[in-house]
């Protein structure tokens, strides 16, 4: 079944991605992250000292700020800097700094659909650019379902206000193991096929769902390979931190 | 040190209460070996749900939900004002959940909880997405005039799984809320009628009318843990394991939300499903329960 995407682009094709660290000279990790014209700048400041009240002293703390392109801070970027710290909190491991605060900033560039998908991925690359030990990254993707079931990849703003449902999967990127007995699994599925992270919006089938999960992971592969890359052509300059 | 041989020395002198608060983790995981939770339930039951609708007399519609110890109050203000011009013949919902001090000893007046403002976000999504009120509705006049109404939801108990009481509460609140009888007076303003047959107004609409409720969307909150999956936390539960999956249905089994907010847990598919399953009988739970309460209503 065809569709008429605007661009141009097949179901399952992604925008054009980029993506730059060590933009910023005084964080001490930061990336640029860009899907097409949806563009997030994300800045990591930390291991910093101490921690928030409410937070547990034994684990290091994630502390997530939201700007917007324009206007004020509501209730969205509320949600959004909530959803973000807790996904980031999943990939770091915690107990290696215990009593102390990481700041993740994000700054909205531009947004032009698939915009929490894009500050996951841009966190993820600035923790690794500020050296934070993680466990794996997180590879996060826009998958929206339209009124024929039809799930396409990617969308663009306009695409996502017209279609019925979209979903923001967050999944941990695909393994390469050296060992060889293949990669560990889980249930008898591969690591990478368990979500982090799950964000709908819209009345979809439960089917059309599960379908959206199938391709966010076909999906999730291309874009770990693609950081794989991005990551080891560019080593991190390490002198930052402290 | 050595936390384990220091909680295997204690574990047999010490009071279970105290073993409670200090090994919280593991007082659970010896409690979910034999399926079962502290509070007797086993792990895919969600705790004793009740409504009472009409609960704040001065309100256009109200309801007060409980499930366990978590108490939500929602209260519905109808307001007549101007549509956008963008939707002419549609009316307006505002959603607001409110967390105050009395709900938790970890929310203080000058300290708002973080959650307030997400589950208010959550709650006017699902409801707006889910298609149960039909905003075309409310409109009364094409243009001129529309219903707004102010859906307040306060939180009167935090005891874990608020999202799947505001929800209730909201639904219940909107399936007791009765549009208030509203006529055109001489200028061409909207105004209440307070009572019927005066001469020279015509009211807009004859009686006090109920809303029609599309697909009524229904929630449940699980845990994931190592294997487990524990239905309807608990306040306790949620701070000890910390991956929460919230699937929300409506009553036509279409998935309205399915939100995982992170966590060190990952779900595989054979989880959501477990969970969805789960879900599914909770939503015919809250269904009788929901009408269950509306046909005691009629009665009175």
């Amino acid at each position: 079944m065809e569709v008429d995407r605007e661009d141009g682009r097949s179901q399952n094709q992604l925008r054009p991605l980029a993506c730059s660290r060590s933009i910023l000279h005084r964080a001490h990790g930061s990336a640029s992250w860009s899907q097409g014209d949806t563009k997030v700048l994300a800045a990591v400041y930390g291991p910093r000292a101490g921690t928030k009240k409410n937070e547990n002293p034994e684990k290091a703390c994630i502390e997530v700020i939201w700007k917007p392109k324009t206007g004020q801070i509501g209730k969205l970027e509320k949600e959004y800097e909530m959803i973000l710290k807790r996904t980031l909190q999943s990939i770091c491991i915690l107990t290696v700094n215990p009593n102390t605060t990481t700041s993740v900033m994000i700054q909205v560039v531009n947004d032009d659909g698939a915009l929490l998908p894009s500050a996951i991925n841009a966190a993820c690359m600035a923790l690794v650019d500020a050296g934070i030990p993680m466990r794996h990254l997180a590879v996060a993707i826009c998958c929206c379902v339209a009124r024929s079931g039809l799930v396409i990849l990617d969308p663009t703003k306009l695409e996502e206000q017209k279609m019925k449902a979209f979903a923001y999967l967050v999944f941990p990127n695909s393994v390469h193991s050296v060992l060889p007995k293949g990669p560990p699994s889980v249930q008898g599925e591969p690591i990478e096929n368990g979500i982090i992270t799950s964000f709908t919006h819209g009345t979809m089938s439960v089917d059309d769902y599960f379908y959206c999960l199938e391709r966010g992971r076909a999906a999730s592969t291309k874009l770990s390979d693609f950081l794989r890359r991005n990551l080891q052509q560019q080593p991190t300059n390490s002198s930052k931190a402290g | 040190m050595g936390l384990p041989n220091a909680s295997g020395d204690l574990s047999t002198e010490v009071e279970v209460d105290a073993f409670r608060r200090l090994f919280p983790l593991r007082f659970f995981e010896k409690h979910l070996l034999e399926s079962i939770r502290p509070d007797a339930r086993p792990l895919g039951r969600a705790r004793d749900t009740t409504i009472a609708l009409g609960a704040v007399a001065s309100a256009n519609g109200s309801a007060l939900a409980k499930i366990g110890s978590t108490t939500m109050l929602a209260a519905i203000k109808m307001e007549v004002m101007a549509p956008s011009i963008e939707i002419p013949d549609e009316g307006c919902i505002a959603i607001d959940f409110h967390m105050p001090p009395i709900c938790s000893p970890i929310v203080r007046p000058g300290r708002p909880a973080e959650a307030a403002p997400v589950v208010a976000k959550q709650l006017s999504d699902t409801i707006l997405s889910s298609g149960m009120i039909n905003l075309k509705e409310l409109s009364l006049v094409s243009g001129k005039a529309a219903w707004m109404a102010y859906l307040d939801i306060y939180c009167l108990d935090a005891d874990g799984a608020l999202f799947d009481a505001a929800l209730l509460a909201a639904v219940a609140a909107f399936s007791h809320l009765e549009i208030p009888v509203v006529s055109l007076n001489d200028d061409g303003k909207i105004v209440l009628s307070e009572e019927q047959g005066l001469s020279d107004r015509e009211p807009v609409n004859k009686e006090k009318r109920k809303v029609n409720l599309g697909s009524i969307p229904f929630s449940l909150t699980c845990i994931l843990h190592k294997n487990y999956i524990l239905a309807d936390p608990t306040a306790e539960e949620e701070s000890i394991m910390e991956t929460s999956v919230t699937v929300v249905l409506d009553s036509s089994s279409q998935l309205v939300s399915l939100y995982k907010p992170g966590g060190a847990v990952l779900a595989y598919t054979s989880a959501i499903q477990d969970c969805i399953a789960l879900t599914r009988q909770r939503v015919k739970e809250l269904q009788k329960i929901l009408e269950e309460a509306i046909s005691g209503m009629e009665v009175d």
